[in-house]
This record gives C-alpha cells, sequence and structure tokens, in this order.
C-alpha cells in the first residue's frame, strides 16, 4: 500500500553526460506529460521503475510530440516533421529500448517510425508491468485491498485491435487477486472510448449520444467499483463519462500502473 | 433438332461471353485508374489470408448462424458450378451427361451430392429471405440500404432458389426419362429429386422430355444471365473477395501507410537531403483523395469486393451513437462512384472530368471527421476490408489540400507546430510533473 514510494527520474541527457545509458527510456507522451489526471499515471509509473530498480531515463523538454493525432486528422506534414525530429533526437542519443504508458504514441514508434528511419524495440506500460510480475521483480502485498473487488479493463482500440495486446493488461489485474469482469463487448469487439482519431482534440459530430457515454454504460452495467484503462485518452473519456452518469462517489477509473503501484509491497 | 440447339447453344454462349468480357474489361480497366500500390510483406502470408479467410471463411464463423447458412451457398457455388462444366460440354457437343460413362458409379455418387448442396442453398436462401424481410436484422436495415442494394440482395437470394428449383425438376424429369428412353444415359437413383417423380410420372414422354430440355435450358440461361448480373451487384465478392484478401494490408492495424511524397518534402527541409536530391515525384497527384483515382488500386478492388453485410457498421462506435458515418457506405459510396466513372469513360463521355467528385458529392466531411480510427470495422469484416484507409486519405486532402478541418483540429495543429504537443502548453514545462510534489 505504498502510495509514498519514491520518485527519481534522471533524463536521458543527464545520464549521457555522466557516460551511462538507461536500459529502458520511458516515453512519457504530451497527456503523460501535461493532461493532470495523466501526470499521476506517469508519476505512478516512475514509482514502479523505481521500487524495482530499472534503470531508466525520460528525454524530459527534449520530447515532443509523436504527431499521431496530426497524421490522423489528415496532416502528413505535420506528422512527418514531428517524426522525423523525434527520431533524430533519439537516434542521437542511440535509444534501443522504449516503454511508453500510451497507446497511440506506442503504435506510432512502433509501427510508423520505423518507415521514417526510426527502429526501436518500443513496449507498451501493460506489456511491461506484465512482464516485471511473471519475473517476480514487482511484487504486490498479499491480501491487497483489490482482493474480491470487481474490476473490469476497458479495451484501448490502439492496444487492442491496432496491435494485438489483449492479454497483458488482463494478466496484469488478474495479478491484483481482483474479480475481473468482462463488458459484453470486450477484446476484438470492444467498443472505442471516443478519443481515438484525433477525436480527443475536437467536439464530436452530431448523433444520439457521445460515445464515451456508451462505453461508459457498458463498464457501469458489469457492476464494477473499478474501470481499469491503460491509455490516457480512454482515461479521460471513461473518466468524463463517470462523472456524467454522477458515479464518481462510486466507481473509479484507474490506469493499470495505478493500480499496480498501490499494490505494490 | 440436335443440331439446331447446339447451334442456339453456341450462339448464346458467345452472347454471354461477350458481355461478360465487357463487364471484366470495364471493372479493370476502372480500378486501374487507382493508384499501384506495390505489395510489401510475405507470399505466404497473404496466401494464408486466401485460404484461411476467403476460400475456409474463417472470419465469416463470427457470427455462426449466418456462417452456417452461408457456408452451403457459398460451397454450392463452388462444387455445382463443375456441373455446369458437364452443361458447357454437353451444349456444344449435342450430348447428354457426358461425364456419365466415364465416371461409372462415381456420378451417381456426385450428382446426389449436388443434389444435396441444391437443397442446402434453397434452404439457405429461404433463411437469409426471411432474416433480411421478415425478421429485418438490424444491419440490413440503414441509410445507405437504399432500394437497389436491397433488391440487389433479395434478387441473388430469388435467382438462386430458381436456379437451384430448375436443376431438381431436370434432374426429376430425366430420371422418369430413363426408364422410358434409352438415349438418357442411367443416373442411379437421385435422392431428393426423385421426391418429384411421382409428380411427373403421369406426364407423357414428349411433355417430359420438353421439360427436362426447358429446366435444363433454364438454368444455363439462368446461370449465364446471373454471371453478367454479379458484374453489377454486390455478388461480385464471390470473384473479388478472394483478390482482396491477397492484396490486403499485413501490416498491424495500427499502422498508416507512409506518404513518400512527404517524406522527401520534410527531409529536405530539414536539411537531411540536399533540397534538389528530393526528385520531383514522377504523376504530382494530390495530397490524398478526393475522388477515386487518388485511391490505391487496392482500396478500389476492395470497393467491388464488399458484400454490403454491414458488419463493420454495426460495430462502429460513431454509427452506433448516431453519426453518419458509416463504413459499409463509405465502400458503396466508392463503389458507385467507380460504376459511374466507369460507365461514362465506355460510353465516351466525361469520365472523371464530370464536375462530381467521391468526396463531396458521396461522402461528406461530417462522415469522415466522425471516425475514431478504432479499427471496428477492419476486425468485422469478413473479406478484409479496410474502410478506414479510405477514410484518413480524405481525411488528408482536406487536411493539406483544402485546409478544410474543423477549426480544433487547425488549433490543434497550431499547438504542434508552436508548442510540439496538442494543448497549447509551454514546451519548457515539459518535464515539470516531475517536480510536482505527488
Ligand atoms: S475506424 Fe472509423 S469507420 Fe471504422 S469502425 Fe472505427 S470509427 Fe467507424
Ligand atoms: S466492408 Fe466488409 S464488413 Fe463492411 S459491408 Fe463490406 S464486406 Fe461487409
Amino acid at each position: 500500500m505504498t502510495t509514498n514510494l519514491e520518485m527519481n527520474v534522471p533524463t536521458l541527457a543527464e545520464l549521457t553526460a555522466q557516460g551511462e545509458s538507461p536500459e529502458i527510456v520511458f516515453w512519457v507522451g504530451c497527456a503523460g506529460s501535461f493532461d493532470d489526471r495523466a501526470k499521476r499515471v506517469t508519476k505512478a509509473f516512475v514509482k514502479i521503475l523505481n521500487a524495482v530498480g530499472i534503470k531508466f531515463a525520460v528525454l524530459g523538454t527534449e520530447e515532443s510530440c509523436t504527431g499521431d493525432p496530426a497524421r490522423r486528422a489528415g496532416n502528413e506534414f505535420l506528422f512527418q516533421m514531428q517524426a522525423m525530429s523525434n527520431i533524430q533526437v533519439l537516434n542521437g542519443y542511440n535509444v534501443k529500448k522504449i516503454v511508453t504508458a500510451c497507446p497511440h504514441c506506442f503504435n506510432t514508434i512502433k509501427n510508423e517510425y520505423p518507415e521514417l528511419g526510426g527502429n526501436y524495440e518500443v513496449i507498451h506500460h501493460s506489456s511491461y508491468l506484465q512482464q516485471l510480475i511473471n519475473e517476480g521483480k514487482i511484487k504486490l502485498s498479499e491480501g491487497g485491498s483489490f482482493k474480491g473487488k470487481k474490476i473490469t479493463y476497458h479495451d484501448s482500440c490502439y492496444l487492442g485491435r491496432a496491435n494485438n495486446i489483449y492479454e497483458a493488461p488482463r494478466e496484469v489485474l488478474q495479478a491484483l487477486d481482483a474479480d475481473l469482469v468482462e463488458m459484453k463487448k470486450c477484446r476484438t469487439t470492444g467498443l472505442c472510448c471516443g478519443a481515438g482519431g484525433a477525436q480527443m482534440f475536437k467536439e464530436p459530430e452530431k448523433g444520439k449520444q457521445d460515445i464515451n457515454i456508451a462505453r461508459t454504460e457498458d463498464a457501469l452495467s458489469t457492476g464494477a467499483s473499478t474501470i481499469a484503462v491503460a491509455c490516457p485518452f480512454c482515461m479521460t473519456m471513461m473518466t468524463d463519462g463517470v462523472k456524467n452518469k454522477e458515479k464518481e462517489a462510486t466507481v473509479q477509473v484507474k490506469d493499470l500502473a495505478e493500480l499496480i503501484a498501490e499494490a505494490i509491497k | 433438332m440436335a443440331i439446331l440447339q447446339q447451334i442456339l447453344f453456341l450462339i448464346t454462349l458467345g452472347i454471354a461471353g461477350f458481355f461478360i468480357r465487357k463487364r471484366i474489361n470495364q471493372i479493370r480497366s476502372t480500378i486501374s485508374l487507382g493508384k499501384v500500390t506495390t505489395l510489401t510483406g510475405s507470399n505466404q502470408e497473404r496466401l494464408k489470408n486466401v485460404l484461411l479467410v476467403a476460400f475456409g471463411q474463417k472470419k465469416m464463423f463470427k457470427k455462426f448462424i449466418p456462417a452456417f447458412f452461408h457456408f452451403f451457398i457459398y460451397a454450392g457455388f463452388l462444387i455445382i458450378n463443375l456441373e455446369v462444366l458437364e452443361f458447357i460440354i454437353d451444349g456444344l457437343a449435342g450430348t447428354h451427361r457426358i461425364f456419365a460413362p466415364f465416371l461409372g458409379g462415381f456420378y451417381n455418387v456426385l450428382m446426389n451430392l449436388f443434389e444435396f448442396l441444391a437443397i442446402a442453398v434453397l434452404v439457405a436462401c429461404v433463411v437469409f429471405l426471411f432474416r433480411r424481410n421478415i425478421l429485418k436484422v438490424t444491419r440490413f436495415q440503414a441509410v445507405e440500404m437504399t432500394r437497389w442494394p436491397t433488391l440487389d440482395a433479395n434478387l441473388i437470394l430469388a435467382i438462386e432458389i430458381v436456379l437451384m428449383v430448375a436443376i431438381l425438376s431436370m434432374n426429376a424429369s430425366d430420371q422418369i426419362l430413363q426408364t422410358r428412353d434409352h438415349h438418357y444415359t442411367p443416373t442411379g437413383t437421385l435422392f431428393f429429386s426423385s421426391f418429384l417423380t411421382s409428380t411427373l410420372q403421369h406426364f407423357n414422354t414428349s411433355t417430359l422430355i420438353i421439360l427436362e430440355r426447358f429446366a435444363w435450358w433454364f438454368h444455363i440461361l439462368g446461370i449465364l444471365g446471373f454471371t453478367i448480373y454479379v458484374t453489377y451487384s454486390k455478388h461480385l465478392h464471390i470473384f473479388l473477395a478472394f483478390v482482396n484478401t491477397y492484396v490486403a494490408k499485413l501490416e498491424p492495424k495500427g499502422h498508416i501507410n507512409n506518404m513518400p511524397v512527404v517524406t522527401n518534402e520534410v527531409k529536405s527541409m530539414l536539411g537531411l537531403i540536399p533540397a534538389g536530391a528530393a526528385s520531383a515525384p514522377a504523376e504530382p497527384g494530390r495530397f490524398g483523395a478526393k475522388d477515386i483515382n487518388d485511391l490505391s488500386r487496392n482500396n478500389l478492388i476492395a470497393a467491388y469486393a464488399c458484400t454490403e453485410c454491414g458488419r463493420c457498421t454495426s460495430e462502429c462506435p460513431a454509427n452506433l451513437t448516431g453519426k453518419k458515418l458509416s463504413p459499409r457506405k463509405i465502400m458503396m459510396d466508392t463503389r458507385d462512384r467507380l460504376e459511374e466513372v466507369g460507365n461514362s469513360i465506355a460510353n465516351g463521355g466525361p469520365g472523371l472530368n464530370d464536375g462530381k467528385f467521391l468526396l463531396g458529392d458521396y461522402i461528406t466531411k461530417e462522415e469522415i471527421n466522425a471516425c475514431t480510427s478504432c479499427n471496428a470495422c477492419v476486425e468485422a469484416c469478413p473479406v478484409l476490408i479496410n474502410p478506414l484507409e479510405i477514410i484518413l486519405e480524405l481525411r488528408r486532402y482536406v487536411a493539406m489540400e483544402e485546409s478544410g478541418t474543423p477549426a480544433q483540429w487547425n488549433s490543434m495543429f497550431q499547438n504542434i507546430e508552436t508548442s510540439f504537443a496538442p494543448w497549447k502548453f509551454s514546451p519548457a514545462d515539459r518535464f515539470n510533473w516531475a517536480k510536482d510534489s505527488q
């Protein structure tokens, strides 16, 4: 139950100046850097890395938007400008391995940067956490506060359908000893939260309902008290949905990293 | 008499062949209006997709009931067509059941199998008519399912039923004739059509001869007519679904196709390559897509391969929440535009230069703007069609050629340009999260 884990965040520039190189670079992403809710996820993840003793580094102010929303909104020029300058920075530091808590950054760096000259091993934090748990590096306290509690997992499109990652986040949740309940639409048929494809940055088109409300209804109907997410945009959408349904007193929306950080020994 | 029939058959075959060829050529040349795409990735992977998804109907079986009945129609199509080969040889050579003496006892087995499939196809078509018109399954009722697509679907089912009835009555009268006239090669008992023989027994021989001939001609003319019809119909998927599963994208679904033209320009802007070295693209073209010729040939094949089943639309979050976007409509619009341009060119018309465009005259910005790029449509499609690719190409045109993206997206672009983040924050503050206490 150690929410007061230490936080020590070296930058790649610092490490390099000391003649060292990290095991892995943590790509924080724009949401993780600027969005208040997502920043808590960033910190939770850093605390886990610190607790496990992983030698990592962040880019700090040298990081910049991957270009995902620009590309998906059709502005290929802007996307490629962003991509190229990020690749220059990453290649400049000779980065080999990247972990990120954002499925959009994950997808873009992993699938779209190679064509532009950026080749890295890219891991999403759900897979990374699963790996650390399986290797016994993350030790969770026995009979944690999640024991028997109902948790439902909302699939991020950019992890699931886009990259076939369905099981890693579920295995992480199972490690919490929680009662994982599935929504009817899950895995390959999981309903989008409504934020992808740059929708996060504009009002939705006219319709009967907002997508995040429809998805929140799916999640609430499971009776779960925790909606677990693995994406900062899903986080915003589902949190707004829960507020809209006036359920924030009984239902919490949490990222995998936060749940693990709370349960870590 | 017999020679007359042979001549008539030859003429019919010639006419049908002429029209089928004409349609195939038109479709082929309309598809080649699209941009050439080089297929990347392993051919083995592509063949695997053809075998599993097209031949094996793998993705169909996500919905068991339609997949089960569709499987009979599909198997019927593949196998009963072997019989068409015999029909054609018989028709040309003036023979009757030419394969029977060669295959001996096996011919009976084969004919019984065909009859079983004919019954199965018949039942499946009735079930499908019921699902569409009585049960009114939701995915068949949508704005894009206007009069023609609805009629098309029902027509196909009705034609298939009639064709199967023709086969069965031909076999029934043939079986009686075998007992009355040695000209009719014995086939052995044919299980299903033998149920019809009792009702036909009391007809005299000449009536039965006429009935048998009528059913034979009806069936073969029906098949030939149907083949021509198919090229105008969503039923074209029976051929192009195979092609589409071969050319379908192999990258993870999250990957968006790169634009090498832009890469060259960006590289020279950043001084990564000397400015002049970015060789001008062979054909300047538009950024993104405004009309069908801006799309890739694979996108156009996909439009012709679409079965209009609506599995994509029934999973689309935008459509489910009442937005105008429907991935099926994207594919149907693309095909309608292809047909419009193709027909115009075939008739010496202006073709692409008719003042109309896919974007605007068929697909609106409101539709494409509503897409969350969630890939639910791509995942749902039983023949590996990717409506998202077309949506993104249209968005590229709107953003880069028209600067017509929604204002909020334009601000997001500006923020990325100036603050390197989609929100307006100072880039210097990017690392502040690490300093905040908790
Ligand atoms: S990718 Fe776009 S069109 Fe396809 S299902 Fe998702 S929102 Fe609908
Ligand atoms: S795109 Fe695929 S899923 Fe959608 S209607 Fe056409 S065949 Fe069906």
